[in-house]
């Protein structure tokens, strides 16, 4: 069924609710006036014809990436998602532009899937959960419509405005003019019910709802145009406005296709994890070859086999990664050398591509609070531009410069301004290991002032080796690393992999964050942590010379551990860059205050801090915070989640973690702090092409209102210009985002891989 | 003038034909990727 915008009446190709980003605002206006009402027309009769094909989720799964349907402009997906948002039981939603899908996450008691698809469908849209092969062909099919249609007004326009030319230079003969406003007539009509009929479509739906939207003028206005021109045809008397329509038609349909090619285009930066993130399911357990150049299909181990893997897409990291048998592998890397049998321990949706590429899109589709601002009022701008219209029209009793107002100030290119740079942004990023979660980590990534670096596992490479052990008690050294090696087998922080495992058992472990764990050997408990956690158990200090770790019973200190950890060789480096562009770096460290003071030193920090617990972090980001600085932290994501979640913006190391347990804007999923700068880089320049989109869509405004209310820029102007502020800005955003950071790796102390930047 | 009388019929008729010629390259796919191809004449191996 053909739909027209919601909002501007302009088709929509499919049957989606909104033309273009003008219509997401407007409709954004609409919805304020009162979206429920319009809940009300459509949901009441709940005939839904009928019910959807529900895939089977997977127990527990309350969280979805769903590809929209029928959707032909941002205001479409900003209703999608104000409907959505509305829904009490879903818990978040968020529309992504770009790639025209909903990520949204339900409260299972209070929604299923059915009901949110429901809700999708009742405005008239529709919804299925995002799989790529369906979305291909879908968005060919759209595309194909799209093309077609912009082709039958093109070349409708063209012919049309040879048979008026002669009319505008010369006197023809009564008779021969009436041939070709025959003729014209003849081409016009194509266009208008073809090419235009999602305009119109849309006009009736808005009618439907009593609402104006950006559909009803300017279906009105071609209505009109075509209505009064074949009277004046039919009858020999009047003037013809043939050659405005269907100009004016061709010039919407083609900004509009232009649009969607230029996001599609950003889009493309997150498809090749999307494509590998949902590659066809394997059970979990099976064995299968890997032939070598092959992709990946599944997470896994490898069982049999010595090669290495390339694991670009997922870390943005283009050295071959070793693997024999016990390695994992991750789904979406190639296999490069050696033929390779691996076990599959995750497939589908559950891989970790497919946890990278659902946040990155969640990242994407999150907005920065600047671009909130700019969407509110483009809302507001809609009722202005309404208005501004409807007194011109009067004023100079001229529907066309209605019609002129309207289309000229279609305030589009505001809200087309920033999803489309936040899209390429989270692309780029992605492609240079760098996984952003929140948009809004981009708006203070650019302002920050201080930088806050954990020790272990952020500055080091958290690959603890122990050094020494030293009994305290009476139970031996093999026996004490048997113990701490069975305390910390459930425990993900990084010391716990200093140790060997073990065939001791202990019951009920517990994870203090920050300080260590606990658990019952035998009835007695026994901890394994710093001093003073230990301290706590057994009292007293303990004996000898201060080590990292410490093994305690309740009767007594059994162990001290020594360990060892690598400093990052681009830690440095990272530090000095920091400092030279002016940013204040602190060293917050759980660990012992003088090793916390001796690294700082060797790397130049100034601030360092040690024995912190993840509380002493969290209230020195706080302190920090009200002093006036804007607060980046980087931690490994797991144990000092609070802390990030206080920070302005957070970075977690996240090569081997689960995702779905970081608590991050950004993750740096390569194992390289490099990600803190380039992301640093991405993020000014992002915010630089948005902030200039947004003042470039709002001068447009402010100067194209008044010139069309004035009726010196007719229709098919005002089309031309509705268009070329679109496509100005699309343009801008799809400016290089990484230029400025190539210049500076190249120039900087870091070890510069091939910059393979997009 | 009277030329006129057989022209813009044909012109016409003319718009149609290559409406469909349009419409039949669009569903063989020439249109789907308006990239690729471009880059194919760099690419040796192909």
């Amino acid at each position: 069924m053909a739909q027209s915008c919601f909002h501007c009446a302009l088709p929509v190709s499919g049957g989606g609710r909104f033309c273009c980003a003008g219509c997401e605002a407007v409709a954004s206006t609409i919805a304020e006036a009162g979206l429920g009402a319009y809940y009300e027309t459509r949901t009441a009769p709940g005939a839904r014809p009928e019910p959807l094909p529900m895939p089977a989720l997977p127990a527990g799964v309350s969280e979805i990436a769903l590809a929209l349907e029928r959707v032909r402009c941002a205001a479409c997906l900003w209703l999608i998602e104000q409907v959505l948002r509305r829904d009490p039981g879903v818990t978040r939603c968020e529309v992504n532009y770009a790639t025209r899908r909903a990520h949204v996450a339900w409260d299972p008691q209070r929604a299923s899937l059915a009901s949110i698809v429901g809700k999708i469908r009742a405005i008239g849209y529709d919804a299925a959960p995002y799989e790529p092969r369906r979305q291909q062909a879908l968005e060919r099919r759209e595309r194909r419509a799209e093309l077609w249609r912009l082709f039958v007004a093109g070349f409708g326009a063209m012919q049309v405005m040879m048979y008026a030319f002669p009319a505008y230079v010369d006197e023809l003969s009564p008779e021969a003019a009436q041939v070709m406003r025959w003729a014209s007539l003849l081409l016009t009509a194509p266009v208008l019910a073809f090419s235009c009929a999602p305009f119109f479509a849309g006009a009736l739906r808005e009618l439907r709802l009593r609402r104006v939207g950006l559909d009803t003028p300017i279906a009105l206005g071609l209505a009109f145009g075509f209505a009064a021109s074949a009277w004046a045809t039919l009858s020999g008397t009047g003037e013809v406005y043939f050659d405005s329509i269907s100009m004016l038609a061709f010039l919407l349909l083609g900004a509009r296709y232009l649009e969607g090619a230029a996001r599609r285009r950003a889009a493309a930066a997150l498809d090749p994890l999307l494509r590998w993130g949902h590659e066809k399911d394997f059970s979990v357990g099976q064995v299968i070859g890997l032939a070598p150049g092959e992709r990946i299909p599944a997470d896994g181990v490898v069982v049999e086999g010595i090669s290495s893997v390339d694991e670009a897409l997922l870390t943005g990291e283009s050295r071959p990664v070793p693997k024999r048998a016990g390695d994992e592998l991750a789904a979406g890397s190639v296999n490069l050398e050696q033929p390779l049998a691996m076990r599959v321990t995750r497939s589908g949706s559950d891989t970790r591509a497919a946890a990278i590429a659902r946040l990155a899109e969640r990242g994407a589709a999150s907005r920065p609070r600047l671009v909130e601002a700019a969407e509110r009022v483009a809302r507001h701008l809609t009722w202005v531009v309404v208005l501004v219209a409807c007194v011109a029209g009067i004023h100079f009793s001229d529907p066309w410069i209605a019609v002129a107002v309207l289309v000229v100030a279609c305030p589009c290119a505001l809200a087309l301004a920033a999803p489309v740079v936040f899209t390429r942004a989270s692309g780029a990023l992605l492609a240079r290991g760098v996984l952003l979660t929140r948009a809004r980590a981009l708006e203070a990534l650019e302002r920050a002032t201080d930088v806050v670096l954990d020790k272990t596992g952020t500055l080091t490479a958290g690959r603890l080796s122990l050094k020494e052990v030293t009994p305290l008690g009476n139970l031996g050294a093999q026996e004490c690393l048997e113990l701490a090696g069975a305390l910390e087998a459930t425990s993900r922080h990084p010391v716990a992999r200093a140790f060997p495992g073990s065939t001791m058992a202990v019951t009920a472990p517990r994870h203090v964050p920050g300080q260590g764990m606990e658990a019952l050997l035998g009835g007695e408990r026994v901890r394994i942590g710093s001093a003073a956690f230990c301290a706590e158990l057994c009292g007293g200090s303990p004996p000898g010379s201060a080590a990292s770790v410490y093994l305690a019973a309740e009767r007594g200190w059994l162990a001290a551990f020594e360990l060892a950890d690598r400093l990052r060789p681009e830690a440095a480096a990272l530090v000095c860059e920091l400092r030279r562009r002016g940013l204040k770096v602190h060293l917050a460290s759980g660990d012992r205050p003088e090793l916390a003071a001796a690294l700082a030193q060797a790397l130049g920090i100034e601030q360092a801090a040690g024995a912190m617990t993840p509380q002493d972090k969290y209230r020195y980001v706080e302190r920090l915070q009200r002093e006036g600085a804007v607060v980046a932290m980087v931690g490994d994501g797991l144990n000092d989640a609070p802390v990030l979640a206080r920070a302005d913006v957070s970075f977690a190391m996240g090569s081997g973690a689960d995702l779905a347990q970081l608590r991050a804007d950004v993750v740096l999923l390569a194992d390289s702090l490099q990600g803190v700068l380039s992301s640093m880089d991405t993020a000014r320049r992002a915010m630089r092409l948005v902030r200039q989109n947004i003042a470039w869509a709002l001068a447009y405004n402010a100067l194209a209102l008044p010139l069309a209310a004035a009726g010196w820029i007719g229709p098919w102007e005002a089309a031309l210009a509705m268009g070329a502020s679109s496509l100005t800005v699309l343009v801008n955003a799809l400016r290089p985002l990484a230029a400025q950071s190539r210049w500076k790796a190249s120039t900087s102390s870091f070890p510069s891989r091939s910059p393979s930047y997009s | 003038m009277e030329s006129l009388y057989l022209l813009v019929p044909v012109s016409v008729a003319l718009v149609f034909v290559t409406g469909w010629a349009f419409w039949r390259a669009l569903h063989s796919g020439q249109f789907d990727d308006l990239e690729r191809p471009a880059h194919d004449v760099l690419d040796e191996d192909s």
